[in-house]
């Protein structure tokens, strides 16, 4: 690199200036003479923190013919920093002293590192801004992202650049964009698309996570590794940013600009070295032991881990050579979301074929493949009897090749594990992406368990690890088994084990004990965070774990000695899903096969076109899948409608969620109504949702016109995206933003949204209040939000439940905030007028919740509860998860429809919030009838919910009854709530005597 | 109360022989209010054990979405149950309750289940609350003991306040500490003995400030840093990875909001709900005496903090309070509620321009009356840096510490 500095840096010539810049997972180095730098460097430290440093300063021998001045910055920096007792500069204001002295006329920088994000304004008051702890969107982001899909970041930045459409994709962190990205990979859509998105959505989670509202204008400058080198991200800041060329400045020490400001700062302080002491004192810093606190080891000897070894042993597979068996042979393929798996057993359950892959975001390829191979191996002695699928790619492989059947992987791996030990009852299996645990009563599934955001830490995420530390999975794993000291990195989402494990490598951990200790972190995540099991006996005595994690004797080691006592791991714990596929084929099978035969394969084909679906509201982004015999499969759609399918109203099962979205829908109002009228504006999002019809009485009694914002939608996030201060409030919170600037757009001269500490009280907890974001979200809006200053923005504290106390609080208002004096006859008509319409409302609902139950009673239908919050129904919310339900054969009331069916349900928990009490009643309510189930819709970053869900599963399970949760957020992965719900399905059947699936007696 | 877990009440027979086991938050005035306990007949135990064993207790037999408060706190009594060699027939627990509209409401019922979880669901927790949630026989809270646990954490935050203000300057390291120690001591010593007049607190007032105004110390010249946030992680090293600590080893001055404007708070939220709602009238009565007994206590020690040394003394609530004016409204009473956008105001009022504010993963009212308060802060006083920080069983130390590093990086430049 050739940089002269300016003359302002002021460097001294009588000294060579180094700078230092220890980042995550690389490191910089600069150094400076006669005011030019004569040396840089910009490459990976792999953990080696220290080694690394003293073997670039040793490179720079050399250049070395004056005293040095240095410093050290960067996070994996302060360590060294502090051992050496070498100057310490944060990274932050590194940057802002080389943009200082070099670009002074630069208004916005933009930093991305390997796993920080920063931004640093320097025009119209300074302020600098770095992610807080949940954030993705970063350097390491961008490469497990591109691990996933099986590209180098090089491939990746090439191929976004011929993209033509872009996805949306969560970014906030690993776990949410790859639960966006799998099901886009699986359901076929390109992956040139696929890296433009990934850029977008770090382009998005950086402007909104970190300007929060803050205008991002004028010359805009671009550092830090990954915006140096793709092509694709500089491309998508300045699109989103609309930045002209001059304004978008990429320069060439972009990755340099830490180590640049480091220097800058050495040149300042008064510390001098020679070059030997320099050296002596990294010398040294490497040979410090540094004592930290570690967990035991997983293994104290060789010996111990051989005894391990001959035990696991025991659970190998009986495996048949193809060219001796002739006969029929059943065909179990699992496509799951990182890799696909196939399995092909005899008669008697023998493996006679098993494949394992990663399905290297083609699996419709891989599995055709196979086909072929298994084909030829066949020849005409073997004759396949039978198939079945399961996994995330169930229906598109189904339809692609003609499988026979389809089902739900938690039957699958229940049937596998059933194979393997009979009296089986609990089943752990930790895959790629997934943790799912499912505990076994009488011989169904009692209970299952599903990883979720935030509590990651899968068998990807070591592998993603392995490879950032130069490492193939397999050897690393191992390297961990003998490792003396292993780092304790704690056991919550993977951007914190991140940051345990640079803490780590600051201590100067080795690579054997980070690799233990991530093993261990993954099996803690599993019981702790997944199972939430406070002792082993919470699990069972008969344990079989699966997975292809658990191929990983380190993690296997782990978990034993985690739980205290050994479990079962069958040798092909990776092909467990497709193994019991091939045996639930075995028992359908009919004799004859559907699955595409050979001729027909050698001609098979496959395209895909992505589309928007514009049957209803959801707009879901389609993906159309066209195979060569002419079938078609479309997926990404969350309604029948999108399927192409010709909906018959008339059939459709009752679902009170979309009844109480028709009756909001009636009455949005519109500004083409509103002649002479002053127009009141209400935002259909959080507390509103409920009390829409009450404030709209009340309003058009006094005379105003009122509207409400509609219903939530992704544009409609994106308006308001920039003004969100904080980002881990809850999504319907964050929606509130949107549904603001859509009032203004429209028009309103006001809008109301009222903070309300107190809800309705409905008599049956110990008190109604709401919960914070609810009760005060209106102090943020008015305060993060400029555009809020261009309409009159009316939030008074109220109390609802006294006509008399809320008539007064509103003639205050209207006199003090818009001079308009009510007299309190007026004001007292009104407020009794919306009580009525509210109470004739909520009553309208629970009359149609008992509709909706009398119907399916006599129908024979399933009810289900999908209970949360009134808000929960908002399309945007809920992400149509309630149509999946009717479709998946549920009567779906919602939790205010029924909960006054019952008394109210005796709780462990200071019962005090209205709508929270309604979930209780309802989890009362399916405890008292056999068909009736409840489903928990909790919203990300809820932390009260973590009070009520945990009670809702023990009132539950008190009485034997399933508790299933889902959560969402910005971006749901429908295909987890698919099997989440299918697996409802699947467990309540088998318990249901008439309806028991043929299982296992004879299998086993 | 349902059938699945028990509520073990507090019995007269129990206050005998039982040892009652109080959480660490802060530990000079905890311990002043210990000796309180025991003078009224309470066998109260300060729990001590700190440390990742009770981290990972906590992770054990808490929701882990739970606020990390409540983590700490149930896995600091499990773990001390645990290993404490306390005789589990002869112990129980003691938590406070606020009653309000955020999940820390919820302690005793998640404490009470965690404690079934771990075997120990026999064990009688007590609810320490002013506002009538639930009541145990063998524990009242008279109006006495009441006055003096007021007395302790006013004490509590005057060695708080002082220690502050000496720790980053003294010679002699630890001579401030040492004087904490001494004078937590003897006050606890004092409180527990009886008789102690209103007189005779302000003359401990006095000699408490002159000990620590004695201590040879450089010049007040260091950035000064406000610590604001949830009340535990605020002020609890265990919460808070020793902030405190932290900051003066970086070469700050700590400045720190004291316990008793979070008591004031919570007596102000009585007369306000009656304000805005007219609920609570016979509440709202009596809190506006306690009010205004308290506000008078903090302003004679103000006074006598002004009187007899150079020390700034704490702002006057009754101001403070006026602050959220054109930010926040006084309704917004969950959690810190508007206490904490006051807190930061307040602090900026004195000149304090460093700010972290400090709350756990995913706090509800933080992410309004703290993140959602920043940006007018910011605009409306140029110059001031806050920086939130987010505490969790997963966050590490070191990201904590290099935000914390940015903002006193900025301090220096902006004082050069």
């Amino acid at each position: 690199m050739n940089l002269i500095l300016p003359a302002s840096c002021q460097l001294s010539s009588d000294y060579i200036t180094l700078g230092v810049d220890i980042g995550s997972t690389t490191a910089k180095v600069v150094a400076i003479k006669d005011g030019k730098v004569v040396f840089d460097t910009y490459e990976r430290h792999f953990s080696q923190v220290r080694q690394k440093t003293l073997e670039i300063i040793r490179r720079l021998e050399p250049l070395i013919d004056r005293p040095i001045k240095l410093a050290i910055s960067g996070s994996a920096g302060l360590g060294l920093a502090r051992v050496c007792e070498i100057p310490f500069v944060q990274e932050v204001f590194a940057t802002g002293e080389t943009v200082r002295k070099l670009e002074p006329d630069t208004s916005v920088v933009i930093e991305l590192g390997g796993e920080d994000a920063k931004v640093i304004f320097f025009k119209g008051g300074a302020d600098e801004r770095m992610n807080g702890t949940c954030a993705g969107g970063t350097g390491a982001f961008i490469d497990q992202m591109a691990t996933l899909m099986n590209l180098t970041d090089d491939e990746m930045d090439a191929l976004s650049l011929q993209h033509k459409r872009i996805y949306p994709i969560a970014s906030r962190c690993g776990v949410f964009a790859k639960s966006d990205i799998q099901p886009l990979l699986n359901q076929g859509a390109s992956k040139a698309d696929i890296a433009a998105s990934i850029y977008t959505a770090v382009v998005n989670q950086t402007i909104a996570g970190l300007a929060q509202g803050r205008k991002i204008e004028g010359k805009v400058m671009f550092l830090g590794g990954p915006l140096s080198f793709n092509k694709g991200l500089q491309n998508a800041f300045v699109e989103a940013l609309k930045l002209s060329e001059e304004n978008a400045v990429f320069p060439e020490y972009a990755r340099l600009a830490v180590a640049i400001g480091a220097a800058l700062y050495a040149s300042g302080q008064s510390n001098v070295y020679t070059y030997e002491e320099l050296l002596r004192k990294l010398e040294n810093a490497t040979n410090i032991k540094v004592t930290r606190a570690h967990l035991p080891p997983l293994f104290k000897t060789e010996a111990e881990l051989a005894v391990f070894r001959k035990r696991h042993s025991k659970a190998s597979s009986r495996k048949i050579d193809p060219a001796t068996y002739s006969g029929d042979a059943y065909l179990g393929i699992d496509c799951g979301s990182t890799t696909t798996k196939l399995v092909l057993i005899s008669e008697d359950c023998g493996i006679l074929y098993e494949y394992y892959h990663s399905n290297r975001g083609n699996p419709v390829e891989i599995v055709r493949e196979q086909l072929h191979e298994i084909y030829q191996i066949c020849g005409d002695r073997i004759r396949i009897a039978g198939s079945a699928v399961t996994g995330y790619g169930e229906e598109l492989i189904r339809h692609a090749f003609h499988v026979d059947h389809g089902l739900v992987e938690t039957i699958a791996h229940f049937t596998a594990a059933k194979y393997y030990d009979p009296k089986v009852d609990f089943i752990l299996d930790i895959g790629g992406q997934d943790i799912k645990c499912f505990k076994i009563k009488n011989g169904a599934i009692d209970s299952i368990m599903l990883n979720e955001a935030c509590s990651s830490g899968c068998g990807s995420f070591v592998e993603t690890f392995a490879r950032s530390m130069n490492y193939e999975i397999h050897t690393f794993s191992n390297l961990g088994l003998m490792a003396k000291a292993p780092v304790d990195l704690g056991s919550r989402c993977t951007v914190f084990m991140n940051s345990s494990v640079k803490e780590a490598q600051k201590d100067g951990a080795t690579v054997e004990d980070i690799s233990a200790g991530l093993s261990i972190s993954v099996v803690k995540n599993a019981i702790y965070k997944v199972i939430r099991a406070a002792s082993v006996e919470d699990l069972g005595q008969n344990i079989v774990v699966q997975g292809g994690t658990f191929l990983n004797d380190a993690v296997l080691r782990s978990f034993e000695l985690e739980i205290g006592h050994s479990v079962t791991r069958p040798a092909i714990a990776g092909l467990m899903g497709a193994y019991g596929a091939a045996l639930y084929a075995k028992q359908q099978a009919t004799g004859k096969s559907n699955l595409i035969p050979w001729d027909a394969l050698n001609r098979f084909s496959h395209t895909t076109k992505a589309v928007t679906c514009h049957a209803c509201t959801n707009h879901c982004r389609l993906t159309i899948n066209t195979f060569g015999d002419g079938g078609k499969y479309i997926s990404g759609n969350k309604c029948e409608k999108g399927a192409g399918l010709k909906v018959d109203e008339s059939r459709a099962l009752p679902n009170l969620h979309a009844y109480k979205r028709e009756k909001l829908s009636a009455m949005q109002g519109s500004m083409e109504e509103k002649g002479e009228r002053i127009t009141i504006g209400l935002p259909l999002a959080l507390g509103m949702y409920e009390l829409a019809p009450f404030w709209k009485t009340i309003f058009e009694t006094l005379g105003f016109h009122v509207i409400t914002s509609g219903f939530g939608n992704r544009r409609l996030y994106a308006k308001g995206q920039y003004s969100i201060p904080s980002d881990t409030a809850c999504y319907p919170a964050k929606l509130m933003h949107g549904h603001m600037e859509t009032l203004i757009e429209k028009g309103v001269d006001a809008i109301f949204y009222p903070c309300l500490s107190y809800n309705m009280d409905e008599k049956v907890s110990d008190n109604h209040y709401n919960c914070p974001v609810v009760a005060y979200y209106s102090e943020l809006l008015s305060h993060n939000m400029d555009s809020m200053k261009t309409v009159k923005f009316l939030y008074p504290y109220l109390n609802i439940n006294s006509d008399k106390e809320l008539a007064a609080g509103l003639c205050r208002l209207f006199a003090e905030e818009m001079g308009i004096r009510f007299s309190k006859k007026q004001m007292m008509t009104a407020v009794v007028a919306g009580r009525a319409t509210y109470l004739d409302w909520m009553a309208d609902i629970r009359r149609e919740g008992e509709r909706a139950v009398r119907f399916a009673r006599e129908n024979g239908y399933k009810i289900m509860i999908l209970a949360g919050r009134p808000y929960h129904i908002d399309p945007e919310v809920g992400h149509g998860i309630d149509k999946l339900a009717t479709n998946l054969g549920f009567a779906v009331v919602s939790e205010d429809s029924i909960d006054t069916l019952i008394k109210p349900a005796d709780v462990d928990v200071l019962n005090q919030w209205t709508y929270h009490a309604r979930l209780y009643g309802c989890a009362e309510y399916a405890c008292a009838h056999a068909d009736v189930n409840l489903v928990q819709l909790v919203s990300f970053g809820c932390g009260l919910d973590a009070v009520t869900t945990d009670e809702v599963r023990a009132i539950l399970e008190e009485k034997g009854k399933l508790y299933t949760q889902i959560k969402i957020d910005e971006i749901t992965n429908l295909g987890a709530v698919t099997i989440r719900l299918r697996s409802l399905l699947g467990a309540l059947e088998q318990t249901e005597p008439k309806q028991t699936i043929t299982t296992s007696e004879e299998v086993i | 109360m349902s059938a699945r877990v028990e509520r073990v009440l507090f019995t007269e027979e129990m206050k005998k022989d039982y040892t009652i086991l109080i959480p660490t938050m802060l530990p000079m005035h905890f311990k002043i209010i210990q000796a309180v306990f025991r003078q009224y007949g309470y066998n109260a135990v300060l729990l001590e054990n700190m440390g990742d064993e009770v981290k990972q207790c906590g992770l054990r037999y808490v929701h882990n979405d739970t606020c990390y408060p409540a983590l700490l706190v149930i896995g600091q009594f499990i773990d001390a149950l645990q290993k404490g060699g306390y005789d589990p027939n002869k112990v129980a627990l003691m938590i406070t309750q606020t009653g309000g509209g955020c999940r820390a409401s919820n302690y005793l019922s998640l404490l009470r289940k965690a404690l079934a979880k771990a075997g120990y669901g026999h064990i009688p927790v007590i609810s320490l609350n002013f506002s009538g949630l639930e009541k145990h026989p063998g524990f009242r809270l008279s109006v006495p003991l009441v006055y003096k646990m007021l007395t302790g954490v006013i004490f509590g935050d005057l060695l708080m306040l002082l220690h502050n203000q000496v720790r980053s300057y003294e010679y002699e390291k630890g001579a401030s500490a040492a004087l904490c120690e001494k004078w937590t001591a003897k006050v606890a010593d004092l409180m527990g003995k009886g008789n102690f007049p209103y007189s005779k607190i302000k003359k401990t007032y006095v000699e408490i400030i002159k000990d620590f105004d004695a201590i040879p110390r450089a010049p007040r010249d260091k950035v000064r840093v406000g610590i604001v946030g949830e009340i535990f992680v605020k002020f609890s090293p265990l919460g808070n990875n020793n902030l405190e600590e932290f900051l003066v080893s970086e070469n700050a001055e700590v400045v720190l909001p004291g316990l008793l404007d979070f008591i004031l708070y919570c007596i102000y939220n009585y007369i306000i709900d009656y304000r805005l709602y007219g609920i609570g009238k016979a509440y709202s009565v009596a809190c506006k005496v306690l009010d205004k007994f308290l506000l008078k206590r903090q302003k004679d020690l103000i006074r006598i903090i002004e009187e007899n040394s150079s020390f700034t003394p704490m702002t006057p609530f009754d101001h403070t309070r006026t602050l959220t004016k054109g930010y926040i409204g006084l309704g917004a009473k969950m959690g810190e509620g508007w206490l904490l956008t006051a807190e930061m105001l307040e602090l900026i009022d004195q000149g304090v321009k460093n700010i972290v504010c400090t709350q756990p993963f995913g706090c509800l009212p933080n992410h309004i009356m703290g993140k959602g308060m920043m940006k007018p802060i910011k605009e409306n006083h140029p110059g001031v840096n806050i920086v939130a920080i987010d505490y969790d069983p997963g966050a590490t130390k070191i990201n904590q510490e290099n935000r914390i590093k940015l903002m006193l990086a900025n301090a220096d430049r902006e004082a050069e």
